[in-house]
């Protein structure tokens, strides 16, 4: 009797894979690539949700996931690996559950911490793909470096708003992170997504691109984005590719390489070094005190209009922090002024702004809005 | 030369909503300038006090970045798309 099944797949993974299997630029053997497979995706987030979904379902063997956050409901609109149960889960544990319902035969590797240079090393060198989904600076660069030195290939993906780039950074045959980027920009010049927003839907074009990326790269087909920079314009519904070019002068993968361990990835990316701004605050309660006991107060909100149209404080005045240099000529330097933004950090910027305008009696709003519809006014919505 | 340059939305907020802007200049430089006199909000964003270009974003001349063939000095020609591509770290 011969056996029709190939080597290393049970039934039932010849049926699961079957659509697969049929494709010769798979094919059992394809098939069998991707089953001995390890890829791990640095963070459990936007994109790495359809990534984390792709990978599992096409039967890559180990994913690995790198997370240390839990579930938040604001996550649901575009993290659409975790669901309204899991919120207040960790997310490693929701990815995890998600991923065995969707294909039991997929081995999960979870690293319940952050990424650090301590560590990055030892959790990258057992995968051989790494897919970069993290939202901040410091870890790019720390993934771009820790796989330049390991030599493992990074489909790397990023969005902000409406837009999305998408690249395969292998050191060994083409350019890295840093031959596109050299330096990060200053904090605060690039707002996060929970700062400046982000279309749900971008992150599921663009992570399921690094799972494409990953999966060509294990199967050896096609051509990658290697050396090519993809462009993605939801609102225009436009691609665009651009080439890249090593840089002979990169400091990690150029010909004479200055970065040949870890640096300290916050510190390069200027984190906890610019004249963070500080200032006197007041507490939601405190200052929901003073409103009750009648201290004359002007409540100066400093968001964007948009965010005002979403939830402000009764009695506010709204006057964004771009125009605040402007508009602040109006106001008496005398006043007992509280800014307050969304979580309390613009509001400092503005404090800022006023106190050098001469304003001596300003104070910020700690935690913005979002403290004050926690501590004093359940009525106002979170965002 | 008469030059388009292309911004990311994120960007174009800063330049009247515009995603793609019309340019003139015998240089990269000039180009910037032009833009850069029009759009005070979007200047800085485009190049440093010393007028030179950010590391953290990118300038296309048609498919080649400007840091390896003239930076802002890179020559012009009449219909040349510019691109620029800030980094972005959202995920």
């Amino acid at each position: 009797m011969t056996t029709s099944v190939p080597v290393g797949l049970s039934h039932e993974e010849v049926l699961r894979y079957s659509r697969h299997l049929i494709l010769p630029e798979v094919g059992p053997q394809g098939q069998r690539r991707l089953k001995q497979a390890r890829v791990v995706l640095i963070g459990a987030g936007g994109l790495g949700s359809p990534a984390a979904l792709y990978l599992a379902a096409a039967g890559v063997g180990t994913i690995g996931l790198v997370d240390f956050d839990v579930v938040d409901s604001s996550n649901l609109q575009r993290q659409v690996i975790h669901g309204t149960a899991s919120v207040g889960r960790s997310k490693l544990d929701s990815a995890t559950a998600r991923i065995r319902d969707l294909n039991p035969h997929v081995h999960v590797e979870t690293f319940e911490t952050r990424l650090t240079s301590a560590n990055a090393l030892e959790i990258l060198e057992g995968f051989d793909v790494v897919a970069d989904g993290t939202d901040n600076f410091p870890t790019r660069y720390l993934v771009n470096d820790a796989c330049v030195l390991l030599r493992k290939p990074n489909a790397y993906g990023s969005i902000f708003r409406f837009e999305g780039q998408a690249s395969v950074f292998h050191a060994q045959e083409g350019p890295c992170y840093r031959c596109l980027f050299p330096e990060p920009p200053p904090p605060g010049l690039v707002p996060s997504c929970a700062e400046g927003g982000v279309l749900g839907v971008l992150p599921a074009v663009i992570g399921s691109l690094q799972a494409l990326e990953a999966i060509k790269c294990i199967l050896g087909v096609g051509e990658s984005l290697i050396g090519r920079l993809l462009l993605f314009d939801a609102l225009r519904l436009q691609f665009r590719e651009l080439s890249l070019q090593k840089d002979p002068a990169c400091p990690v993968c150029g010909a004479n390489p200055t970065v040949t361990e870890l640096v300290d990835y916050e510190a390069f990316c200027g984190v906890g070094s610019e004249p963070v701004a500080v200032g006197p605050e007041v507490s939601a309660p405190e200052l929901a005190h003073e409103i009750r006991e009648g201290v004359d107060v002007v409540l100066l909100d400093v968001r964007e209009p948009h965010e005002w149209g979403i939830c402000n404080i009764d009695g506010a005045m709204l006057l964004p922090l771009g125009t605040l240099p402007e508009t602040i000529g109006a106001f008496d330097d005398r006043a007992n002024i509280v800014t307050y933004c969304h979580k309390g950090v613009r509001s400092l910027r503005a404090l800022e702004i006023l106190r050098s305008a001469g304003f001596g009696n300003v104070r910020s709003l700690r935690g913005g809005i979002d403290a004050w519809a926690r501590a004093v006014d359940p009525s106002v919505p979170r965002y | 030369m008469a030059v388009h340059i292309t911004l990311p939305t994120v960007l174009a907020n800063l330049a009247d909503g515009d995603r793609t802007l019309e340019a003139r200049g015998v240089t990269l430089r000039d180009a910037i300038d032009d833009v850069a006199g029009r759009y005070p909000r979007l200047a800085p964003r485009l190049r440093d006090d010393e007028g030179q270009p950010y590391p953290f974003v990118t300038f296309y001349l048609n498919d080649h970045d400007i840091r390896f063939s003239g930076g802002f000095d890179a020559p012009l020609a009449d219909g040349d798309e510019v691109t620029v591509v800030p980094a972005i770290a959202g995920g």
